[in-house]
């Protein structure tokens, strides 16, 4: 292509895009898109991604120390769903032109990140209730917006994603429901798991939009539709009632519920800690990529042997 | 030993009722037909989405370009006497 078509070309493409998301057209796999759509939306579905399968981890913990039979079942099948929902994310970004091997390869030498909340840990059996009630009623209301999203496979995975968030999140407040009716002691672990999970769930929204980069080409390119205030706000609006229903006391003596705006206000969140996490330096960040890792090689030899069978039966049926 | 791999891409369609057509649910990673049937289920019908599964090496799936999609689909544009709103019926006639 000679050097002064080439960007005529670009830019006339890049019009064309731009109209299309702006009427509200999917993009697929196979239609042109500017590189720094591909870009941010690799960045975004991998870091999604990681954080489902991550997040089996904290709740994995609790696993053989269930309290009955029911809740073990149960937290089999919510912890096997972000399994799934980490697959059908990962096949997401592989469409855009990046393979498994790469994400995994990001994950585990700290290139791609995942969300913050995985790396606290889960000391009693009310932080899965917790977890369930507030770090995926926070993940709902985020992939509630995303479904949404311009991107058609991104989109799509949130449609699936978001029909099996519910019980994750309403399994998770009965837990909490029913600490809260127990004994004393029951009732102060709730208490307790509400105070360590509170605020980190906050932060998943991500920083105030007045500090938060690369969000003007996201809305732009409508892969990202509301803000992370916006999406803050509306999961604080509807879980204060959830917590009063049951007894709980929210850990933020400046929340109030503000006329003006029809809103809650809340106390400052500490970004200290946010950052200082997103570093590295929370509690649990080296042991969550280390299980990842043991877990991956100790799982080669199945890969290995799969391959070996494949192609051991290729040749029987040639 | 082999370098590791994730193993090949499928893609996969699900039948949701009984008479209803398959309809493309996402992808899975196997290393042979079987094994892509079985994950596919475990993955997409964990709550009896499904009466059926299909699954097709992606490397085997041929689509239409959607640069060309204006072109490709024009023979269509001009043919409106393909539907049925085209024809005048005479007044009076019922069941037609
Ligand atoms: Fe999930
Ligand atoms: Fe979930």
């Amino acid at each position: 292509m000679s050097s002064n078509t080439a960007p005529a070309i670009e830019d006339a493409r890049l019009s064309k895009f731009e109209e299309r998301v702006q009427k509200g057209d999917a993009i697929e796999p196979r239609d042109w898109m500017p590189e720094a759509y591909r870009k941010h939306l690799i960045r975004q579905i991998s870091q999604h991604a990681h954080s489902e399968v991550i997040g089996m981890q904290p709740e994995g913990n609790w696993i053989t120390r269930a309290p009955s039979i029911r809740a073990k079942q149960i937290l089999l099948a919510k912890i096997q769903d972000e399994g799934g929902h980490g697959l059908y994310l990962y096949s997401a970004a592989e469409t855009l032109g990046i393979s498994r091997e790469e994400m995994i390869e990001q994950l585990q030498t700290g290139k791609a990140k995942y969300s913050n909340i995985f790396n606290y840990p889960t000391l009693t059996w009310a932080d899965i209730g917790a977890i369930g009630w507030l770090v995926d009623g926070a993940a709902i209301v985020n992939q509630v917006s995303l479904q949404r999203t311009s991107y058609g496979p991104y989109s799509r995975a949130m449609v699936r994603i978001c029909k099996e968030e519910s019980f994750h999140q309403r399994q998770g407040y009965e837990i909490m429901a029913m600490m809260m009716k127990g004994t004393p002691e029951q009732r102060e672990m709730a208490q307790d798991a509400m105070n360590r999970w509170w605020w980190p769930s906050l932060m998943m929204f991500g920083p105030h939009d007045s500090d938060s980069p690369h969000s003007s080409d996201a809305f732009r390119w409508k892969i990202k539709r509301h803000s992370n205030d916006e999406l803050r706000t509306k999961f604080i609006d509807k879980t204060v009632q959830q917590a009063e229903v049951i007894g709980l006391t929210i850990p933020d003596p400046e929340l109030k519920w503000n006329e003006a705006t029809g809103h809650y206000d809340h106390g400052e969140i500490n970004w200290d800690e946010f950052y200082r996490v997103i570093q590295g330096n929370g509690q649990c960040n080296k042991q969550r990529i280390a299980h990842h890792k043991k877990a991956h090689n100790d799982g080669a030899w199945v890969r290995a042997a799969a391959e070996a069978y494949k192609v051991k039966q290729a040749v029987k049926n040639n | 030993m082999a370098t590791d791999t994730q193993l090949d891409l499928w893609e996969v369609f699900i039948q949701g009722r009984n008479g209803s057509h398959h309809m493309h649910a996402g992808s899975v990673h196997a290393s042979d037909k079987k094994m892509a049937l079985q994950n596919a289920r475990d993955i997409y019908t964990r709550r009896g989405e499904g009466s059926s599964i299909w699954v097709v090496p992606a490397n085997s799936i041929v689509a239409s370009n959607p640069d060309d999609a204006d072109m490709f689909f024009d023979p269509a544009d001009d043919k409106v006497y393909r539907h049925p709103t085209f024809y005048v019926m005479p007044e009076g006639a019922k069941q037609i």
